[in-house]
């Protein structure tokens, strides 16, 4: 018997534990009809061959581990970072459990979402005593400041007119005629949680500046963008900021309510972007996006409104910081302060002690498109060699972009851009083309299993480690955690392969 | 702890502020659904029918905060997911399939994208277009592709999203012409998230699948024996279903399928031969053995394997159904493992006696669990289920106290009152409800994934789950919450 109370084995040992595995092999061999073993491993290393990414390549109706969400999970994140928000999610109930899910085991923090739960009647007949009832009955029991509705795909399959159904449901009374519903329709079928992210945010900005007459200041607003780790950059952003003397309007922030702490009160509101300066925020010179993918029709209406626009994809690493402070200190007339300065050349100095080890590296990067630009364009700066780029809600457009940022570095020359592209592509296109490392995000581990290359988690989501998204990866701070995890990825990996006693630790050397 | 600890409050009073939050709809609704366990009717001899007044299975409030979720979820997430050696695509919108990735922890052994497949995630990826032109097409391509690129996948599953039943996809039709052409099990389910009320009628949709598109296979080939049983709704999180294999087969009997932990197509075909179906999580699998009953005259029981004194109890009700050889081989494992239960008691007991348990789960724990906090000692101050009927109240009395609060598809407001109000020792409810918990000053344990432990089921996975509940209990973190400069209120 195994078990003892004394030392406890839970799964992780107790399954390798002889009574165990020759009650599985038992069963393997009596009951489950399971292929031979030789035909196993025949399949795997078929799975292995360039005969089979090219087959898999070819799919053209089938996806297989995507690296994307949908749009509502953009929406409810998107609404999360303003003051007091509640999302409500028009439609299904099951989709709102799944994002609520989603947010915390990233977060590790709680999600707060509802829904108008609709089922088949609502189906036929349309779902607007659901968002009488619901709004009503979230407004009493929830007290938000503002209710942001975005859609499930069953909502917008039977065509339910969000409008038209909050208007009513004001007239009902639900909620006062004067308080916040902005509602943004967001179909699974259209896109990813980029663009549900996009369309809450103009949803919001386009019901507080619908008739708004805007006289222009000098303040900023600035955009953060769909971010697993917002939590640690929107504080660094705003450091920078203070840094610098800009006042900026962050447009939602979510670092406060995902990342509440733990004093004996739950606080399923906390901080966010105040409603009174989102309002105000069309009044500001400039908009600041920081994930260009992230807000295409957010920034068209902040045009639209006659607002100056910059859009970055994702600023990390020394240019993309660069770019990023010239361009708020152009707007603001703000010059950059020594401190930064000083920030950038510790940064570069932390990579000028640590190139030999860097220069060369090669890697696959996967995630969302601003993300996989930025990191990809970090890389070649630590004279790494982005090898595969992959994004699988990224457009042509995206990788004509990228194409063109790999086109501006020699070390950008040996990668290929995969636009559209699912996990399992990147097992064909690893099995036969390796890199050194991986960058991507919890999803990654399966790779990294079944191919041995080193996995670097760096963008949403991240279940399966604690709290990286508490620190930045933005601006020259960030930019040292994020070469720390390569680095330290790097030397795991050496010290692994140079660390059997007696056999290959000649090179397993203390100073490295 | 943060807050001091409130004067006791009559469960009823709690009922009561909670309702009055609500719109007086809602409330009313609301009402139906919070309740406090009586002693039983006068003359009634049975005290099962203790918490039958609550009435369950109908559709929640919106914009309350349901903890529920839907049909795909009961369907694709909870019965068909962990069947290991099937592709089951998530037909629709790319959300569903997403978020459901690898989330439940089903247990397998296997190749995975080899000979296993659960941990993957196929989708048909649905944009406009086939919302518009609808999905068959794609689903055929889909089908084919799957062929080719996994030849050792021994089926096909279609988990329908929201948008199929809107836009009239013949599913079906599909899954026949590819069966025919490919010659492989392909499986339409109908489990669509509007459907129903919660996961629950997933559970049944799914039931009916296997009912009608799995059970004339031929499974695997195997030497019948008196002694062959199939363990039922079990769909090892964390390895439940092996610590649970290991005893059955100790005291000698067989089982010959698996569902659907850790399932393969041919063990769910096997099933109908089996002399008896074990069925754990009766509300998601009671369909299928009711079915098999019926047609295959196999009869099931329920059996319960958490904490020792159900796992002994089920132990000898399942040996009694068999000759005496099993009877004794019962008795003897449970006198084998006695001193590790023995054990186990001596060391977490004294850390976990008289600690007030709160839960909120699914399926069958709500009940089944309660006995093994029993076990330890602990009380259980509240409970309910996400999706139960009628029958699941009906067997939840026997395992609980008078004046226990039960609470039916609750609410975040209701539950986070009740949390704060009664302020247990322990809640055991989901990842969405961790974290809330967990602010207030209260350990928590997830009761679907076992946070990540477990197993939880057998004698080996009662130490673990002693274990849990005393490191949840009685790490010091909760008592660093308040700052010593401030002063507590």
């Amino acid at each position: 018997m195994p078990q003892s109370a004394d030392k406890v084995l839970d799964h992780a040992k107790l399954f390798h534990e002889p009574e165990y595995k020759e009650m599985l092999d038992n069963k393997r061999a009596k009951y489950e009809n399971a292929a031979p073993a030789p035909q196993v491993t025949e399949i795997l290393d078929w799975t292995k061959s360039w005969d089979y990414r090219e087959k898999n390549l070819a799919r053209t109706a089938l996806t297989i581990n995507p690296a994307k969400a949908c749009q509502p999970l953009g929406a409810v994140f998107a609404a999360a970072g303003y003051e007091g928000t509640m999302s409500f999610v028009h439609g299904s109930q099951g989709c709102v459990a799944y994002y609520r899910s989603h947010l915390s085991r990233h977060f590790k923090e709680p999600a707060s979402a509802v829904s108008s739960s609709m089922t088949e009647d609502a189906a036929v007949f349309g779902g607007l005593v659901n968002m009488v009832d619901g709004l009503a009955n979230t407004y009493a029991l929830y007290s938000p400041k503002m209710i942001a509705v975005s859609t499930t795909c069953m909502a917008e399959v039977i065509g339910d007119d969000l409008n038209s159904f909050i208007l009513q449901a004001k007239e009902k009374e639900s909620v006062p005629a004067d308080f916040d519903v902005p509602f943004a329709h967001t179909p699974a079928f259209v896109g990813s949680h980029v663009d549900g992210y996009d369309n809450m945010q103009k949803g919001i900005l386009g019901h507080f500046w619908k008739d708004a007459k805007r006289k222009e200041n000098t303040s900023i607003n600035i955009i953060p963008g769909f971010d697993g780790f917002a939590v640690g950059n929107i504080r660094e952003l705003n450091r920078m900021l203070g840094e610098m003397g800009v006042k900026a309007t962050i447009l939602s922030d979510v670092s406060d309510v995902y990342d509440t702490p733990s004093d004996g009160e739950f606080r399923m509101y906390d901080g966010g972007t105040k409603l009174e300066d989102a309002k105000k925020a069309v009044n500001a010179k400039a908009t600041i996006s920081m994930q260009e993918y992230c807000t295409k029709k957010t920034l068209a209406l902040c045009a639209e409104v006659g607002q100056e626009t910059a859009a970055f994809h994702y600023p990390m690493g020394i240019q993309g910081t660069d770019e990023l402070l010239m361009k708020i200190s152009e707007l603001t007339g703000k010059p950059i302060p020594d401190s930064l300065t000083l920030e950038r050349g510790r940064l570069v100095d932390a990579m000028a002690d640590s190139q030999s080890h860097l220069h060369g590296k090669t890697y696959a990067i996967y995630g969302d498109p601003d993300f996989v630009y930025a990191m990809a364009r970090f890389v070649m700066e630590t004279g790494g060699e982005p090898t595969h780029c992959l994004a699988t809600n990224g457009t042509k457009a995206w990788a004509k972009k990228m194409q063109a940022l790999l086109d501006s570095s020699p070390f950008g020359a040996n990668c290929q851009v995969w636009a559209g592209k699912d996990l399992w592509h990147l097992r064909s296109i690893l099995a036969t083309e390796p890199t050194d490392m991986l960058i991507g995000n919890s999803y990654g581990k399966y790779l990294e299993r079944d191919l041995g290359i080193p996995l670097i988690r760096l963008t949403f989501p991240i279940f399966d480690r604690h709290h990286h998204h508490r620190f930045p990866t933005w601006g020259y701070q960030g930019g040292l955690t994020v070469l720390v995890k390569l680095l330290d990825t790097i030397f795991d990996k050496l010290d692994s392969d140079t660390g059997t006693l007696g056999e290959t630790d000649m090179s397993f050397d203390l100073t490295r | 702890m943060a807050k001091d600890i409130p004067d006791p409050i009559a469960p009823e009073k709690l009922i009561e502020e909670v309702l009055s939050a609500y719109p007086a709809k809602a409330a009313k609704k609301r009402a139906r659904h919070l309740g406090v366990a009586q002693p039983a009717a006068e003359g009634d001899t049975e005290i099962v029918s203790k918490c039958d007044t609550v009435k369950s299975n109908v559709k929640s409030v919106p914009g309350v905060m349901t903890i529920r979720g839907c049909a795909y979820a009961g369907s694709k997430g909870v019965v068909w997911g962990p069947v290991k050696d099937m592709v089951h695509i998530s037909h629709g919108p790319v959300g569903c399939g997403h978020y459901s990735w690898s989330q439940r922890r089903n247990y397998y052994t296997g190749t995975t994208g080899v000979d296993s497949f659960v941990t993957m995630q196929f989708t048909t990826d649905f944009q406009e277009k086939d919302i518009v032109f609808g999905g068959d097409k794609k689903l055929e391509k889909t089908i084919d592709e799957i062929n080719e690129l996994f030849p050792l996948a021994k089926a096909v599953s279609v988990q329908s999203e929201c948008p199929i039943g809107l836009i009239g996809d013949d599913i079906e039709a599909v899954a026949r012409k590819k069966k025919t052409e490919i010659g492989k099990t392909i499986v339409p389910v109908r489990c669509e998230g509007f459907r129903g009320v919660s996961q629950s009628l997933g559970h049944h949709i799914a039931n009916d699948a296997i009912r009608d598109w799995v059970l004339e296979g031929e499974g695997s080939d195997y030497e019948v024996s008196p002694y062959d049983v199939n363990i039922i709704g079990d769909y090892n999180i964390g390895g439940d279903a092996w610590s649970s294999r290991i005893l059955l087969e100790e005291i000698g009997l067989n089982v010959v399928g698996s569902w659907s932990g850790d399932a393969t197509l041919a063990e769910m075909e096997n099933a109908p031969k089996a002399k008896l179906n074990l069925i754990h999580c009766y509300r998601s699998m009671n369909y299928i053995c009711r079915h098999m009953e019926e047609k295959h005259g196999v009869p099931w029981m329920e059996y319960n394997f958490f904490g020792p004194s159900q796992i002994a109890a089920s132990l000898r009700a399942i040996a009694a159904k068999f000759d005496e050889t099993i009877q004794a081989n019962a008795e003897a494992v449970i006198a084998k493992y006695q001193p590790l239960v023995d054990e186990i008691l001596a060391k977490y007991k004294p850390r976990l006696e008289g600690k007030s348990v709160m839960l909120y789960v699914g399926g069958l724990r709500p009940r089944h669990v309660a006995t093994a906090y029993h076990d330890l000692g602990m009380e259980i101050v509240g409970t309910g289920y996400e999706f139960a009927h009628g029958d699941d109240y009906k067997r939840t009395g026997e395992h609980i106290k008078e004046g226990t609060l039960i609470y039916d598809d609750v609410t975040g407001y209701e539950l986070e009152k009740f949390i704060e109000t009664m302020r247990p020792d322990l809640v055991g409810s989901g990842i969405k409800e961790k974290y809330p918990t967990q602010k207030m000053g209260i350990p928590f344990r997830q009761m679907h994934s076992w946070d990540y432990s477990g197993p939880y089921h057998g004698y080996d996975g009662f130490a673990i789950f002693a274990r849990d509940m005393d490191l949840a209990i009685n790490n010091p973190v909760w008592g660093m919450f308040d700052a010593p400069w401030k002063k507590s209120a």
